[in-house]
């Protein structure tokens, strides 16, 4: 058997292996999860770059349609699952530490197993019908590790909520699934070809279908909604799945789609147009509503909303390749973020807030330093971070594309360097403003060592490191280097340079806000709007007419109709058990009457 | 001199009120007795068409006599077992009245 089943199959078995035989063996539990998450990674280093697919398993046939479980190996997956297993194994490591004195830690180790399982199912997929399996199945595991601690009210209702967008959004990816298969008549990526005199409407129409599975699981407007809730998930778990990895899945999605088509372009229509205006206006909202955020995990969740727009915007743009890139610089330094931040949430005795902090960057060193490392490559500091590279890939996308979204994206790079200055100096920098930051002190090494090797990706992810250039052997990910217009390298320095003043002069030396804007702060009312609105008048009609339509018909006719007509029957034939013999007797002689009756006349 | 439908007609008739007395009686020694009337309705029935159709030696037909006969035999042991069960029923419930003997009622 190829080793790549092993990459797919390993953390199945040892999900079953957790979830059927060590629940109680909590240390046991973790420690296999994170050992299979290093065989993983290792696994998936060996194939990096490797393009011999293993021989797909023949899974159903239907007519002449038929179905395997396949996996790709190429460029673009191998050089994901590379993300995958690699941010999945620090976060491993990182979570033996964080989730230490967790008392379900074997239930949390399953649910990342079982991701680990999922997402390489969606990466390595050959064809769409596996896709959407693996697709709903990191929803799942989402849901659970979002759930986790579903003691807790609002984690409870943030997974439900996670899960249900992701449905809506994962019925448009069907029907998007099921079109492109009537346009192409396959199912398998590597077979796909558009045929000739094909309606532009259909395809644009199948396109963004498939985007609205995207737009659920990249939490794109207007489905955004369930990403910043999902924080309420163990800190670990926002790194790996609401940062690094399912979130970008939708992206990665989209871009093998383009991938399949490579003659075609396949997003240069009114498809793509969409696509990168949702994408576009997606990180523009976020930006502006990350600005106004207090919760440390809440502004890094809308910074990956955002920065996760800028990707789709780029493959909306017809240039995936550096939506790609993005993704995958993206993933370590945001990872990076959010395993700092849950370092420091645990240093804080579980303090969210970034007004109750201050200070940290003394008290935390390594802590500290990396953090300031992956706000470096997250505000794309020129020449020295890898997200500075990704960053002018899209916005020369864009300017070659489309002026006004190379505006829109020029305005968020500034609004990103404000905001993440703005959360850097309030909670790194300065005086400590509770007692909890007051205590914090340097995390273990089991915590920081992740943090310094997510660092060293951050900061050269996109630039050779010893002879191994992993942006580059994923050529598909990387773009052929082609000279920027100097006009984007002037602006990303003027976003940069004017960010970080405006950051430093508003928030320097501050205890609280000096900015209010209840618009930003209150997400645009969007939630408000869908709790009030549709889930008052939509869901809660359609829940009243369900209803309505449960208790009359099945209720009442069917269900309960049948057995109200049995009752009645017992009760009438009930009478006639009067337990009175002469009752009986009567009876009796009706009955001879009636058959003398009968054979007499 | 009487003729069958005579015979029939009262043997109908002791049927009947035997029937009537079994379904409306309450006193269970009664019900009894208008059991018995019955079965003897139904002997002189037997003894009637017995007399009326005789065989061919001119004698009454033998058939329907020795039914009779075997109709006496087991009323006879029904009231002994009958009585005794109702002794029986006395004892235990205190009452022989049928309105009041309803634990089989449904």
């Amino acid at each position: 058997m190829s080793l790549a089943w092993y990459l797919l199959l390993l953390p199945l078995a040892v999900a079953a292996l957790n979830f059927l035989l060590l629940q109680k063996l909590h240390t046991v539990a973790a420690l296999i999860s994170t050992v299979s998450s290093v065989a993983t990674f290792g696994i998936a280093y060996s194939l990096l770059g490797s393009t011999a697919s293993p021989e797909p398993y023949h899974w159903i046939s239907i007519g002449k349609h038929s179905l395997d479980i396949g996996i790709t190996l190429d460029k673009l997956s191998t050089g994901m699952m590379i993300v995958v297993t690699g941010v999945g194994m620090l976060v491993h490591i990182f979570s033996l530490a964080y989730m230490k004195d967790d008392s379900a830690k074997a239930r949390f180790f399953t649910g990342l197993s079982l991701f680990m399982f999922s997402m390489t199912g969606i990466v390595l997929a050959n064809n769409f019908i596996m896709t959407f399996i693996f697709w709903e199945l990191v929803g799942l595991s989402s849901y659970l590790l979002i759930g986790h601690w579903y003691q807790k009210d609002s984690a409870a209702e943030a997974s439900k909520k996670a899960f249900l967008c992701n449905r809506v959004g994962d019925f448009g990816f069907m029907i998007g699934i099921l079109l492109l298969w009537n346009i192409t008549g396959t199912f398998t990526f590597a077979e796909m070809a558009l045929p000739s005199g094909l309606a532009t409407g259909v395809l644009v129409t199948a396109l963004l279908c498939i985007f609205c599975g995207a737009v659920g699981k990249s939490a794109q407007l207007p489905l955004h909604v369930w990403l910043p809730d999902a924080m309420e998930g163990p800190t670990p778990v926002s790194a790996l799945i609401h940062a690094a990895t399912m979130v970008a899945a939708g992206v990665y999605m989209l871009f093998r789609v383009q991938f399949s088509f490579p003659e075609s372009h396949i997003f240069e229509n009114n498809a793509g147009t969409i696509i990168s205006w949702v994408g576009g206006i997606t990180s523009l909202v976020a930006a502006l509503m990350a600005t106004q955020q207090d919760d440390i995990k809440r502004i890094l969740a809308y910074s990956t909303l955002s920065q996760l727009g800028y990707m789709v915007m780029a493959v909306g743009l017809s240039s995936g390749e550096a939506g790609m890139f993005h993704l995958f610089t993206h993933a370590w330094f945001k990872a990076l973020l959010f395993l700092g931040s849950g370092a420091v949430i645990y240093a804080c005795h579980h303090e969210q807030d970034i007004w109750k902090m201050g200070g940290l960057l003394k008290k935390m060193p390594i802590t500290g330093m990396t953090f300031l490392l992956g706000y470096a490559a997250l505000i794309a500091v020129p020449f020295v971070t890898s997200g500075f590279w990704s960053k002018e890939e899209i916005l020369s996308a864009a300017y070659h594309h489309n002026k006004a979204l190379f505006c829109i994206a020029v305005f968020v790079a500034f609004l990103t360097t404000f905001y993440m200055t703005r959360l850097f100096v309030v909670a790194f920098l300065g005086k400590t403003k509770s007692d909890n930051a007051d205590h914090a002190h340097e995390v273990g090494p089991l915590m920081y060592l992740p943090l310094v090797l997510l660092a060293g990706m951050a900061i050269l992810s996109a630039t050779k490191i010893g002879g191994l250039d992993i942006a580059h052997t994923l050529s598909a990910i990387r773009p052929e280097h082609h000279e920027h217009p100097s006009i984007v390298l002037l602006v990303s320095i003027g976003t940069l340079v004017f960010g970080l003043a405006a950051g430093f002069i508003l928030y320097s030396g501050k205890t609280k806000d000096p900015l209010s804007l209840p618009l930003f702060r209150n997400r645009f009312y969007v939630d408000g709007f869908y709790d009030n609105f549709i889930v008052k008048y939509f869901q809660d009609a359609f829940a009243a007419i369900v209803h309505f339509f449960d208790e009359l018909f099945i209720n009442g006719l069917f269900v309960g109709g049948i057995s109200r007509g049995a009752q009645g029957i017992g009760l009438l034939i009930r009478r006639m058990q009067s337990g009175n013999l002469q009752t009986y007797a009567a009876f009796l002689s009706l009955g001879v009457l009636i058959i003398i009756y009968l054979i007499v006349f | 001199m009487p003729s069958l439908n005579h015979y029939l007609l009262v043997a109908g008739l002791l049927f009947a009120i035997g029937l009537t007395g079994v379904v409306l009686r309450r006193n269970i020694i009664v019900v009894f007795m208008c059991l018995e009337l019955m079965l003897s309705a139904a002997n002189l029935t037997l003894i009637a068409f017995s007399r009326f159709y005789p065989g061919a030696n001119g004698l009454p037909d033998i058939h329907g006599q020795m039914l009779v006969f075997f109709v006496v035999t087991v009323a006879a042991a029904e009231v002994a077992v009958g009585l005794a069960i109702i002794v029986a029923l006395y004892r235990t419930r205190q009452t022989i009245y049928t309105d009041e003997l309803t634990t089989l009622k449904g």
